[in-house]
């Protein structure tokens, strides 16, 4: 498997040559290769990684059936009703980019957009999307192809532990296109729902002002 | 968090006829139901889907007031045009509210029905009359810095949290509520109960109704509105203190006032007490002081939020202050 189909299947962020994984596994640390191998197998084997054979390894009880639009492809998939997007997005598609925080709502690291519009994935049931349009930040843009927030993040050094990136990108993508004040001071404002425990904001401050400034 | 049933409902007939069938619940954003179920305090048997039931228009009526859908969201009534316009102060409360985010999620009809953020409701191992009636009340004489100095009881302290509420107490809104007997129209006022020796009952919606939309008055143009929240962060809290003011000025002297105060009272607050200390005197400051004294004047205090009686007759004053220095 070739770093690039790595990056396809499991949305790993990368910055020069170098994906979250690969250098992870160049550490070499003995439990960081146990915990990660069954991943980049399960990874290998679902290059599409459509909807986990639930039936095949573990039942779901109660199941309910929705198709989820993600990205511009289609998941019919069958979860249990408790299951919120962002848990149908990890756990039955497979799309990890999307992080689990808090998973009440105060943190941001969930964000997606549902229709063009940023919302909390914890939030919301995955059986409540069907027909939505889903985007997540591996359909924003992949290591070859970034996006310009994706890009200027990386020119500003917008994360430190990078646990919260994703969703503050999803964040800063939506704010493009949302009613918003020319200053930094507005920025902030509306990218409160994301928290970078790290403190990097000026930092994303920075990345979105210039993306901004560029549109 | 506990199994339940899912049902979509394509209209709202047949969503009171899902959510009539034993202990149901409607979601439509879901951002305060499913936050309450993951923590177990909500465990609704079955949840009946209404984001597919329309009710999702903000429009003016022939007689100049607006009628907004329960199910128009937060940051669409925030940005609306007409609300920015002529509703200001609704619009200045939302957008102090939550993050963008949850304002994407958030609706009208569920915003009204948004539970309190008091700890003790929220944790199931703590006694809370609002959760369990009869258990008890960890709040007084527990953690209750954020909690409520208006309209408590010896049962229940708890603050209502939302800032939407209180500007469309200010508005002197009007609640549609469709039962299977029919609909009825509310006044804002008579909306919320207070909580007496029942907390666990919020509002006047009854099991099985649903909240179809909310009307505002013929605008007040011309009107000075404001809505200043006072909190622990510059964003992205819940008020300790805030207030919305919706006044008229005429020679100098307030010829209307409306006063709703948030994050200090049991329910979305109006204070008759200030309004009347306002009307028809001139808008200065010392005029200001006063009514901002009256309002606190039966605030009773707990062992730790004794600083709101201060920082909301601040919060008044400042809040008076900045609406009118345009007058």
């Amino acid at each position: 498997m070739s770093v690039k189909d790595e990056d396809k299947t499991e949305g790993a962020s990368r910055v020069g040559n170098v994906t979250r994984r690969s250098f992870l596994s160049q550490v070499g640390a003995a439990g960081v290769v146990v915990t990660t191998a069954p991943l980049v197998a399960r990874a290998a084997q679902t290059m599409e990684p459509v909807a986990r054979q639930a039936g095949a390894t573990e039942k779901v009880e109660n199941a309910v059936a929705v198709t989820l639009n993600v990205n511009g492809k289609s998941y019919p998939i069958e979860v249990d009703a408790r299951t919120t997007l962002l848990d149908g997005l990890r756990e039955t598609i497979s799309l990890t980019g999307t992080k689990k925080g808090c998973d009440h709502g105060q943190c941001g690291a969930c964000t997606v957009h549902v229709n063009g519009r940023r919302i909390n994935s914890c939030l919301t049931l995955a059986v409540m999307h069907e027909g939505d349009s889903i985007t997540t930040i591996e359909g924003l843009g992949g290591p070859e192809s970034l996006h310009p927030m994706q890009a200027a993040f990386v020119e500003h050094d917008g994360y430190q532990c990078g646990y919260c990136t994703s969703g503050q990108i999803m964040s800063a993508v939506a704010l493009l296109k949302e009613p918003c004040g020319p200053k930094d001071a507005d920025v902030k404002e509306l990218m409160s729902g994301n928290i970078c425990r790290c403190g990097a904001y000026p930092n994303i401050v920075a990345a979105i002002q210039q993306v901004r400034q560029r549109a | 968090m506990e199994a339940f049933g899912y049902v979509r409902a394509t209209d709202a007939g047949q969503a009171a006829n899902a959510v009539g069938r034993g202990d149901a619940k409607f979601i439509a954003g879901g951002t305060t139901l499913l936050d309450l179920m993951k923590l177990d305090v909500e465990r609704p048997a079955q949840l009946v889907d209404i984001n597919h039931i329309g009710l999702d228009k903000i429009e003016r009526l022939p007689d100049g007031r607006l009628k907004v859908g329960a199910l128009v969201r937060n940051s669409d009534l925030a940005h609306h045009a007409l609300v920015q316009e002529e509703y200001s102060v609704l619009s200045q409360a939302l957008l102090q509210g939550a993050s963008a985010q949850l304002r994407n999620m958030a609706t009208t009809g569920g915003n009204l029905l948004q539970r309190t953020r008091c700890m003790y409701f929220r944790n199931t191992a703590m006694a809370c009359n609002k959760r369990v009636p009869g258990s008890g009340c960890s709040a007084i004489e527990g953690d209750n810095r954020s909690l409520a100095i208006l309209g408590t009881s010896k049962d229940c302290i708890a603050t209502n949290p939302s800032d939407m509420n209180v500007g469309l107490t200010a508005l002197d809104a009007v609640v549609t509520i469709q039962g299977s007997k029919g609909a009825r129209d509310v006044a804002i006022g008579d909306f919320f109960l207070l909580p007496g020796t029942t907390p666990h009952l919020e509002t006047v919606v009854a099991p099985g109704e649903l909240i179809t939309h909310v009307t505002l008055p013929a605008a007040r143009k011309g009107s000075k509105q404001l809505y200043l929240k006072l909190r622990d962060r510059a964003s992205y809290e819940f008020a300790l203190s805030s207030a919305a003011i919706v006044a008229e000025i005429s020679g100098g002297k307030f010829s209307y006032v409306r006063v709703a105060l948030g994050g200090v009272g049991t329910k979305p607050w109006r204070s008759h007490e200030a309004e009347a200390a306002l009307l028809h005197q001139p808008a200065e400051g010392a005029v200001f002081h006063r009514a901002a004294a009256m309002a606190v004047r039966d605030a009773r205090p707990q062992t730790e939020n004794g600083f709101k009686v201060e920082l909301t007759k601040r919060c008044i004053a400042h809040a008076l202050t900045l609406a009118t220095q345009n007058a």
